[in-house]
């Protein structure tokens, strides 16, 4: 469990965060959405105390952040951030072994029991038979697979995942998100499309301009008023085929575009 | 849940870990190899196994052989000295490289582009020409500060503490080696001893011709030091490599780790170059190579870098004082020959596309 107590976040004068508050519970997904700028990555950053706090108190399990080392902070969270560009010559599964350091450290190795790990969460992702393979050798989705085995392999009870189906086709990221809720208890994800956030998120914050515009459950939360505010655009909720709510936008002006952009 | 697949992946995890070690095993005895046939190289040949008999005698008391006093004095007075200054020096070239590869995480990063040569040159170049020479010791103090203040430098004027990312610490570098070359052309112009001024420049081209005892020390005792500590930590420049997020979930502190470890790699760089002057290529070089042999993982890539970078330049400094013999040809140009067309072949043969940013 995450707890985010009025958190304030200023880098000179600019606030990027302004009394955040919210709860990302144990057993549930946790998804942060909102536009550009918003504040989604500084906060996730917060998380990991990779961004210092101006205010406010972060705790994990209810240990304050602020007075745990770092390798505890490591241990208890794995990180899958935005853009992965990791080290082309490395392995597959060595990029994957390394969610093992926070565990057992730079001097030693994880034996046995670790090696299978790293074996299970290549599975995971369906990489295990170019496991030997460079990372250079991979596409955009393919290192977005390998950084979630990373997480994986980490076993952390906290996964903080930014834009994790980015670069995925369809199918891809249809398995991602059949993996969120194996890849640790708590599961805090960024995301941009909101059609997956309510699909995904047992719990939603929607950021805006750096403050808590709303939060919930998706289907309370991801609604026109809110939307129309934060985005600023016209938002239309429809019915789906499957009797699910799907949203789709148009650029508000007093003659509404014609072309509404369905989110993919 | 083992399938056959994860079998599989857990052996071949282990056979890629003995692989390395066979590989590394087979380099020390190629860089063994290549010392003892540089020490019998020379103007007066002397036979590899006559080499190994006065080693032996001089280290552990074996026994004199069949050898003349002269092959004593020549081997203990200056070949070994001079393959040994080649062999640290390569070492650490190559490791430099492939640090300041993985820091900065730009696959054209190396000394050179960082301006960590061109500080240690700027502080040998004031300690000759306007102090008026020096110990060994003292080049090498003046070297170290001066790398050490080069990247100083560089981690301000991109401001590391910002997080502003690697590519700014790569601009910096250029910034800072280009005002500290100009400020070394000016200290060699405006000197007024012609003699210093061209020791100077000889020594910027690189050489191992006068190793002086005390700076071959330094070397070596920083070297060892330097490059085991980096083996040991290998693992986290792995996750620095990867990224920050992974750095981080490895409970690394990227920002603070990536300045700790440039600091102590341009020490290493500074008392080498204060040794040997400017050797080129090598730590640009060798780290492709070695990562094209060995993949990613520095505990690996580091040994083998560090054992390749010797035997690289133990034979280009070989080429360097026989091929125009008695005229001797600066290293750096050697290795400058050999390595500009090797880094366009790699390049060519790379599957890997140059990874900037």
């Amino acid at each position: 469990m995450i707890e985010a107590e009025a958190v304030t976040v200023r880098i000179g004068r600019r606030v990027l965060l302004d009394d955040v508050s919210f709860t990302a519970q144990t057993g549930a997904v946790t998804g942060i959405v909102g536009p550009n700028g918003s504040g989604k990555t500084t906060l996730l950053r917060a998380l990991v105390r990779a961004t210092p706090l101006s205010s406010g108190r972060i705790a994990l399990d209810g240990n304050d952040l602020r007075i745990r080392p770092r390798r505890w902070i490591a241990r208890h969270v794995a990180e899958v951030g935005q853009r992965s560009e990791p080290d082309p010559s490395l392995r597959i599964v060595d990029e994957v072994s390394l969610g093992g350091l926070a565990e057992h450290g730079v001097l030693r190795s994880g034996g046995a029991a670790f090696d299978d790990r790293v074996a299970d969460a290549l599975e995971a992702v369906e990489l295990s038979h170019r496991a030997f393979d460079r990372l250079s050798t991979l596409s955009g989705g393919e290192l977005q697979r390998v950084a979630l085995a990373r997480a994986l392999a980490h076993g952390a009870s906290h996964v903080l995942l930014d834009e994790p189906t980015n670069h995925l086709d369809i199918r891809h990221r249809l398995e991602i998100v059949s993996l969120l809720r194996r890849i640790a208890p708590t599961v805090v994800i960024v995301l941009h499309d909101l059609d997956l956030a309510a699909e995904v998120c047992d719990h939603v914050v929607v950021l805006h301009r750096g403050r808590v515009a709303g939060a919930g459950r998706p289907a309370d939360v991801l609604l026109p008023p809110l939307l129309d505010e934060v985005y600023d655009v016209t938002t239309h909720s429809h019915q789906g085929p499957d009797g699910r709510a799907r949203l789709s936008f148009s650029l508000p002006s007093p003659n509404p575009s014609p072309r509404t952009k369905e989110t993919a | 849940m083992t399938s056959l697949a994860q079998r599989e992946v857990v052996s071949s995890i282990r056979r890629g870990r003995r692989r390395g070690a066979v590989m590394i095993a087979a380099l020390v005895s190629a860089a063994i190899i290549a010392a003892l046939v540089a020490v019998s190289i020379g103007p007066v040949p002397i036979a590899p196994a006559s080499v190994i008999g006065i080693i032996g005698d001089g280290v552990f008391s074996t026994g004199r052989g069949d050898w003349s006093d002269s092959a004593q004095q020549i081997v203990w007075g200056t070949r070994l000295p001079r393959v040994a200054m080649a062999l640290v020096a390569g070492a650490v070239l190559a490791v430099s490289g492939a640090m300041l590869q993985a820091l900065v995480r730009n696959s054209l990063a190396d000394p050179y582009l960082l301006g960590l040569n061109s500080g240690a040159s700027t502080g040998v170049a004031l300690v000759v020409l306007v102090i008026g020479g020096g110990s060994a010791l003292l080049f090498s103090g003046a070297a170290l500060a001066g790398a050490i203040g080069a990247v100083l430098l560089v981690l301000m004027l991109a401001g590391v503490a910002n997080r502003r990312g690697p590519l700014r610490l790569v601009l910096a570098g250029l910034a800072v080696g280009y005002a500290l070359n100009a400020a070394t052309s000016f200290l060699v112009f405006s000197s007024d001893s012609p003699e210093a001024a061209r020791s100077v420049l000889f020594w910027l081209l690189g050489s191992l011709a006068a190793v002086q005892p005390l700076a071959l020390a330094a070397a070596a005792v920083t070297a060892a030091v330097g490059i085991g500590i980096l083996i040991v930590i290998a693992p986290m420049i792995d996750a620095l490599a990867s990224g920050d997020d992974s750095a981080r979930s490895a409970g690394i502190d990227p920002e603070r780790t990536r300045i700790a470890l440039m600091v102590g790699v341009s020490a290493m760089v500074g008392v080498t170059v204060a040794a040997v002057g400017g050797v080129g290529f090598i730590g640009l070089v060798v780290p492709h190579l070695a990562r094209r042999l060995a993949g990613g993982r520095h505990r690996v890539v580091l040994p083998i870098s560090a054992l390749l970078g010797a035997i690289l330049l133990v034979a280009a400094d070989t080429v360097a004082r026989t091929a125009f013999a008695p005229q001797e040809i600066p290293v750096g140009v050697i290795t400058g020959i050999i390595g500009a067309p090797f880094l366009l072949l790699l390049l060519r043969t790379s599957s890997s596309p140059a990874h900037t940013s």
